[in-house]
C-alpha cells in the first residue's frame, strides 16, 4: 500500500468515517480515496471552519470524523480551536498537507507556513510530523486512538518527505 | 424576488423560540449559535438535547450539519443570528449540496449586531438572506410572514423534507437568559442527550 491508502487503512481500523475537507493537490489522492468508498462519508465544506464545525457536530452525534485541509486552510481556524475544539474537548483529527516548504513556488504558501506550528503550540495541540511511511502507521493510529481516549485534537502534518509534496510545484519553480 | 423581508411582521426571538421548544415532540437537537440565539434557547427552558455554542460565531449551522449527518433519524435544528450566519455564508451552499433532510435552520434576523452595540448588519442594508439561500441551493427557504405562519411551519415532522431555512424578522430585544458558561459541561450533557455519552456510570 502506498502512504495515502495506509492512512485511510489506519482511519477505518479506527471508525473514522466522516471526511470533510477543503481540497488541496497534496490531499487529492486521499480524497480519490474517500470519495470512491462507500465506507466514508464525504463532506466538501467551503471554508476549514465550517469542516471543523461540521466533524465536532458529527462526534457529538456519534460518528467520528477528520478535516482535511492545507497549510493556509488551518490559518483560517486558531478560533474554532480556541473557542470550540478545545473548550468543549473535541477529538478533531486534522490532517494538513504541508505546503509551504521544500520546494515551494508560492510566497503566500511559504509565508502562511510559519503560522501553523507556532499556533499548535500557542493552543498546546498535540501535532506530529509524518515524514515517512515506514512510521506513519504507528503515529497515525496511535494519535486516532489517543484523541478520542483523551477527547483532545491532535494534528497530524503531512510533510513534503512523505507525500513528495505538490506535484504542480516542480514544473513552476524553474526559474 | 419580492421585497417580502420588508413586508413581513416583526416578530421576538424570545417569545418565538419558547415556542419552537414547546412543538418539539421527537427529542429533536436544537444547536444555537453564540449569543441572543444561545440564550433565549436556555431562557425557554434546558433540554438535554440542546448545544449552546459560547465563540466559534458562524459554525452553528456546520455543527447541526454533522449532528444530522450522524443521527439521519433525528430532527435537528439550527437557530443562528443574521450577524453569525453572515459570517459563514459557504456552509448553506455546503448544505444544499449535503441534502440532509432532517435539518431546520432558523435566521433570527434583527439586521443588527445587537449584542456588539446595535452597528448594522448586511441584512440590515440591503441582503435578502432568503434569497442568499435560494440561490445557494436550500430551495425550502422562506420568510416568516407572522407568529400564526411561524406556528403552521413548525407543525411538521423536523425529521424529513428539509434542508429547510426559515428567516424570521425579529425586534432588537436582548436574548432572556445566560447560559451557564461550562463548555465541557454542555458538550457532555449534550452527548447524553443524543444517546452518545460515554460516562453513563457517573450520572448515578
Amino acid at each position: 500500500m502506498n502512504w495515502s491508502e495506509t492512512f485511510l487503512a489506519i482511519l477505518k481500523d479506527n471508525d473514522v468515517r466522516l471526511v470533510s475537507y477543503v481540497p488541496d493537490n497534496v490531499l487529492t489522492p486521499l480524497l480519490k480515496g474517500v470519495t470512491s468508498d462507500n465506507y466514508f462519508l464525504s463532506l466538501c465544506a467551503t471554508r476549514e471552519d465550517e469542516a471543523i464545525g461540521a466533524v465536532t457536530g458529527a462526534y457529538m452525534a456519534g460518528l467520528r470524523g477528520a478535516v482535511m485541509m492545507q497549510t493556509s486552510g488551518f490559518a483560517l481556524i486558531a478560533n474554532a480551536l480556541a473557542s470550540l475544539v478545545l473548550p468543549y474537548q473535541i477529538p478533531a483529527i486534522m490532517v494538513i498537507s504541508e505546503r509551504g516548504t521544500m520546494g515551494e513556488f508560492n510566497i503566500g504558501q511559504s509565508l502562511v507556513a510559519r503560522t501553523m506550528r507556532p499556533t499548535l503550540d500557542a493552543l498546546g495541540i498535540t501535532h506530529h510530523t509524518l515524514a515517512d511511511a515506514t512510521t506513519m502507521r504507528f503515529v497515525v493510529d496511535s494519535s486516532i486512538k489517543q484523541a478520542f481516549s483523551t477527547q483532545a485534537p491532535v494534528a497530524l502534518i503531512l510533510s513534503p518527505l512523505l507525500t513528495g509534496g505538490n506535484p504542480a510545484a516542480h514544473a513552476k519553480l524553474k526559474v | 424576488m419580492s421585497n417580502e423581508r420588508l413586508t413581513v411582521k416583526t416578530l421576538n426571538r424570545t417569545a418565538l423560540t419558547k415556542l419552537l421548544v414547546q412543538r418539539l415532540k421527537a427529542d429533536e437537537a436544537v444547536i444555537a449559535g453564540i449569543g441572543n440565539a444561545n440564550f433565549d434557547l436556555f431562557a425557554a427552558g434546558h433540554r438535554p438535547q440542546n448545544f449552546y455554542m459560547l465563540g466559534s460565531m458562524g459554525l452553528a449551522c456546520p455543527i447541526a450539519l454533522g449532528v444530522a449527518l450522524a443521527q439521519p433519524e433525528r430532527g435537528v435544528i439550527a437557530l443562528e443570528g443574521d450577524g453569525s450566519i453572515l459570517m459563514g455564508l459557504g456552509c448553506l451552499a455546503t448544505i444544499a449540496n449535503m441534502k440532509p433532510r432532517n435539518l431546520t435552520i432558523v435566521i433570527w434576523d434583527n439586521g443588527i449586531y445587537q449584542i456588539t452595540g446595535k452597528q448594522q448588519t448586511a441584512t440590515g442594508g440591503v441582503t435578502d438572506i432568503v434569497a442568499v439561500a435560494r440561490g445557494a441551493g436550500i430551495l425550502a427557504s422562506e420568510w416568516v410572514r407572522d407568529e400564526a405562519h411561524f406556528e403552521r411551519l413548525l407543525d411538521r415532522r423536523f425529521e424529513d423534507d428539509g434542508p429547510i431555512l426559515l428567516a424570521v424578522k425579529i425586534d432588537d430585544t436582548p436574548g432572556a437568559g445566560q447560559t451557564p458558561r461550562d463548555p465541557a459541561l454542555i458538550r457532555s450533557r449534550f452527548m447524553k442527550g443524543l444517546g452518545t455519552g460515554r460516562g453513563a456510570a457517573l450520572e448515578a
